[in-house]
C-alpha cells in the first residue's frame, strides 16, 4: 500500500511536468496552429541559467525567477524572429521551421556552452526527505506538484479573468472575428508565446531539480512525451493537455514500478502501446478542442 | 437627417485569385442612414463588406472612413475608429460567456465611462443577454446569437456598423423581432450597412439600398424606389 502512495506521489510530480510542458505547446497551438519543436529548448535555456547562476553563487530564491524569465524573454523573442516571418503559412511550413530553431539552438548549446552534462548546483533541501504518515516523499517530489498545482490555478485564474486571456481565448476560437474587435494578433500571439515560455521555465526548473544536471539535448525527451501528452488529451485542448500529462505520467511511472522484472524492457512499447489504445477509442483525444478546425493567424 | 458622408468607396475591386469578386464599384454611406446591400448570393455583397474591414484584402480602389483612407488597414485597427462588422453567421465565441463575448467586444474601448455606457446600451437593447451572461454563448438560440453578434460589435461603440445576413438560418418570427431591434438602432446615433437576402425585410428598414450582380452595382435608390424597379428582381433571377 505504501508503495502505491509512493508511486502515485511520484506519478504526479512527473505528470505535473509533463501537464505544464504540454499546456504550454496546447497554448501555442491553438491560437496559431504551430506545433512549436522548439520548446525543449526553452527548457534547456532555463536550465543553463540555473547552471551560470549556481556557478556565479547566485542563490536559488534569485536563480528561479530568473530561469523561468529567461525561457519567457526567449520564448518571446523565439516568435519575433522564426515564427513571426511564417505566420499563416501552413502547418507543415511552421513545424519544419520550429524544428530548424531547435536545431541551431542545440548546436549553439553545443558549440559555445558544451556537448556534456553539466551539473547544476542545487540547493541541499530538495534532496532532502519529508515523511508523511508513514510515507517518505522528496522535497523536490512536493514541490514539483506544488509548483504544477500554483501554475495550473494562476493559468486558469489568467485565462478566465484577464482580459488577455479571454482575449487569447477568443483568438483560438475565431482569430478573424477577435481581431475584428480590435484585438491585435501580434499581442495575443506574443503573449501566448510568454505563457509558453513561462510554463516550460518551471517545467525545467522541475526537471532539474530531479537530475541536478543540464546538457544541449535536455529538453527533447520532455517536450517529446509533452507533444504525446498533448495528442492524448486533444490537441489545441488546454484542459486535454494537463489531462493528457498527468496519464502519461501514471503511465510511465506505475509501469516502472509495478511491471514485472521480465517485461521491463519492454516498458515504453506497453506505455506507448496504452496511449494508441486510448486514441484507438478516442481518436482526437480525451478532451477534443471543438476549434481545431478554425482558421489561424 | 442623414449627414456627411461617413464612408466613400471608390473603385473597390477584391479578388481571389483568378477570380474577380467585386469588380470596381462605387458607393457612400452616409451618417445616420441605414443602407441595404442587395444582390443574389455570390453577387459580390459579402466580399464588399468583408474588404471593407481588412478581413479580404483590397485589390485597387479606395475606402474612405470619415476622413481617413483605411484602403489598406488591419482589421485590429477600425474597431478604435469606430467601423465593425458583425459577420455573416454570426460567429459569436461559442467556448466564451455571453458577457466575455460582449467584454471582447468593447476590447478597444480604453475609456471606462463609453465601456459602462456601452454595457448599459447593449443590454438595455437586449434584456435577454443580460438574463443569460454567464451561460455559454454556444448553447443560446440562433436569434439570441444574432443579438449578442450585434451586441458585440455594439460594444465597441462603432459610428459605423457593417450587418452581413443577420437574418441567415433564423425562424421567419425571429427576423421580424432582429429587423425591428435594427432600425431601433438608428436612435442610438449607429449608422448601418446591411447585407441582405431577405430584400422586404432589408427594405423595410432601410433609407437607400445598392443592388448587386456579378460584382457591379446594377441598381441604386431609395428603398421606395428599389421596391419599385424591376432592376432588383433581374439581378436576382441573374439576367445581367
Amino acid at each position: 500500500m505504501d508503495l502505491v502512495v509512493q508511486q502515485t506521489v511520484n506519478a504526479l510530480a512527473l505528470g505535473g511536468t509533463y501537464a505544464l510542458l504540454a499546456l504550454g505547446l496546447a497554448v501555442v497551438f491553438s491560437i496559431m496552429g504551430l506545433i512549436n519543436f522548439a520548446h525543449g529548448e526553452l527548457m534547456t535555456i532555463a536550465g543553463y541559467t540555473l547552471m551560470y547562476c549556481g556557478i556565479a553563487g547566485v542563490s536559488f530564491v534569485v536563480s528561479v525567477p530568473l530561469a523561468i524569465l529567461a525561457a519567457m524573454v526567449a520564448a518571446v523573442l523565439m516568435e519575433r524572429i522564426a515564427f513571426r516571418p511564417v505566420r499563416g503559412a501552413s502547418g507543415a511550413t511552421m513545424l519544419i521551421t520550429s524544428f530548424a530553431v531547435s536545431m541551431i539552438l542545440q548546436v549553439l548549446f553545443q558549440n559555445l556552452i558544451s556537448a556534456r552534462s553539466q551539473a547544476v548546483a542545487l540547493p541541499q533541501f530538495l534532496s532532502e526527505s519529508v515523511r508523511l504518515g508513514g510515507i517518505v516523499i522528496g522535497v523536490n517530489k512536493v514541490a514539483a506538484i506544488a509548483a504544477t498545482v500554483a501554475m495550473l490555478i494562476f493559468l486558469d485564474r489568467f485565462m478566465s479573468r484577464q482580459k488577455t486571456g479571454i482575449a487569447m481565448r477568443a483568438a483560438a476560437e475565431d482569430f478573424a472575428v477577435a481581431r475584428l474587435m480590435g484585438i491585435r494578433a501580434n499581442t495575443v500571439i506574443a503573449g501566448a508565446f510568454a505563457i509558453s515560455g513561462l510554463l516550460a521555465g518551471v517545467a525545467a526548473v522541475l526537471w532539474v531539480s530531479q537530475r541536478a544536471s543540464v546538457d544541449p539535448l535536455m529538453g527533447f525527451t520532455p517536450v517529446l512525451k509533452a507533444f504525446i501528452a498533448a495528442i492524448l488529451g486533444g490537441l489545441g485542448s488546454l484542459r486535454g493537455a494537463v489531462a493528457g500529462g498527468f496519464v502519461l505520467g501514471f503511465i510511465e511511472v506505475y509501469l516502472a514500478a509495478f511491471l514485472p522484472q521480465a517485461l521491463q524492457e519492454f516498458r515504453d512499447p506497453i506505455g506507448l502501446g496504452i496511449v494508441v489504445l486510448i486514441l484507438l477509442f478516442r481518436p482526437n483525444g480525451m478532451i477534443p478542442s471543438r476549434f481545431l478546425g478554425s482558421v489561424k493567424v | 437627417m442623414t449627414g456627411a458622408p461617413l464612408l466613400s468607396v471608390r473603385g473597390l475591386n477584391v479578388r481571389y485569385g483568378a477570380i474577380q469578386a467585386v469588380r470596381g464599384i462605387d458607393f457612400t454611406i452616409n451618417a445616420g442612414e441605414i443602407v441595404a446591400f442587395l444582390g443574389a448570393n455570390g453577387a459580390g455583397k459579402s466580399s464588399t463588406l468583408n474588404a471593407l474591414v481588412g478581413l479580404v484584402p483590397v485589390a485597387g480602389g479606395t475606402v474612405r472612413f470619415g476622413a481617413a483612407d483605411i484602403t489598406h488597414l488591419a482589421p485590429e485597427r477600425l474597431a478604435p475608429m469606430g467601423l465593425t462588422l458583425a459577420p455573416e453567421g454570426r460567429r459569436v465565441f461559442a467556448g466564451l460567456s455571453v458577457e466575455e463575448n460582449l467584454r471582447m467586444g468593447a476590447y478597444a474601448v480604453r475609456d471606462a465611462d463609453r465601456r459602462a455606457a456601452a454595457w448599459e446600451m447593449v443590454y438595455d437593447l437586449f434584456p435577454i443577454l443580460q438574463e443569460r451572461r454567464k451561460q455559454f454563448a454556444g448553447t443560446l438560440s440562433g436569434g439570441q446569437q444574432q443579438m449578442l453578434a450585434i451586441g458585440r460589435a455594439l460594444m465597441c461603440g462603432p459610428k459605423l456598423l457593417l450587418l452581413d445576413e443577420p437574418s441567415l438560418g433564423l425562424a421567419p418570427k425571429i427576423v421580424g423581432q432582429i429587423f425591428d431591434l435594427i432600425a431601433g438602432l438608428r436612435d442610438h446615433d449607429v449608422t448601418l450597412g446591411i447585407v441582405e437576402q431577405n430584400v422586404a425585410m432589408a427594405l423595410e428598414v432601410a433609407d437607400r439600398g445598392y443592388v448587386l450582380a456579378g460584382g457591379r452595382i446594377v441598381a441604386a435608390g431609395t428603398a421606395q424606389e428599389l421596391r419599385q424597379t424591376d432592376r432588383l428582381q433581374a439581378a436576382y433571377l441573374g439576367e445581367d
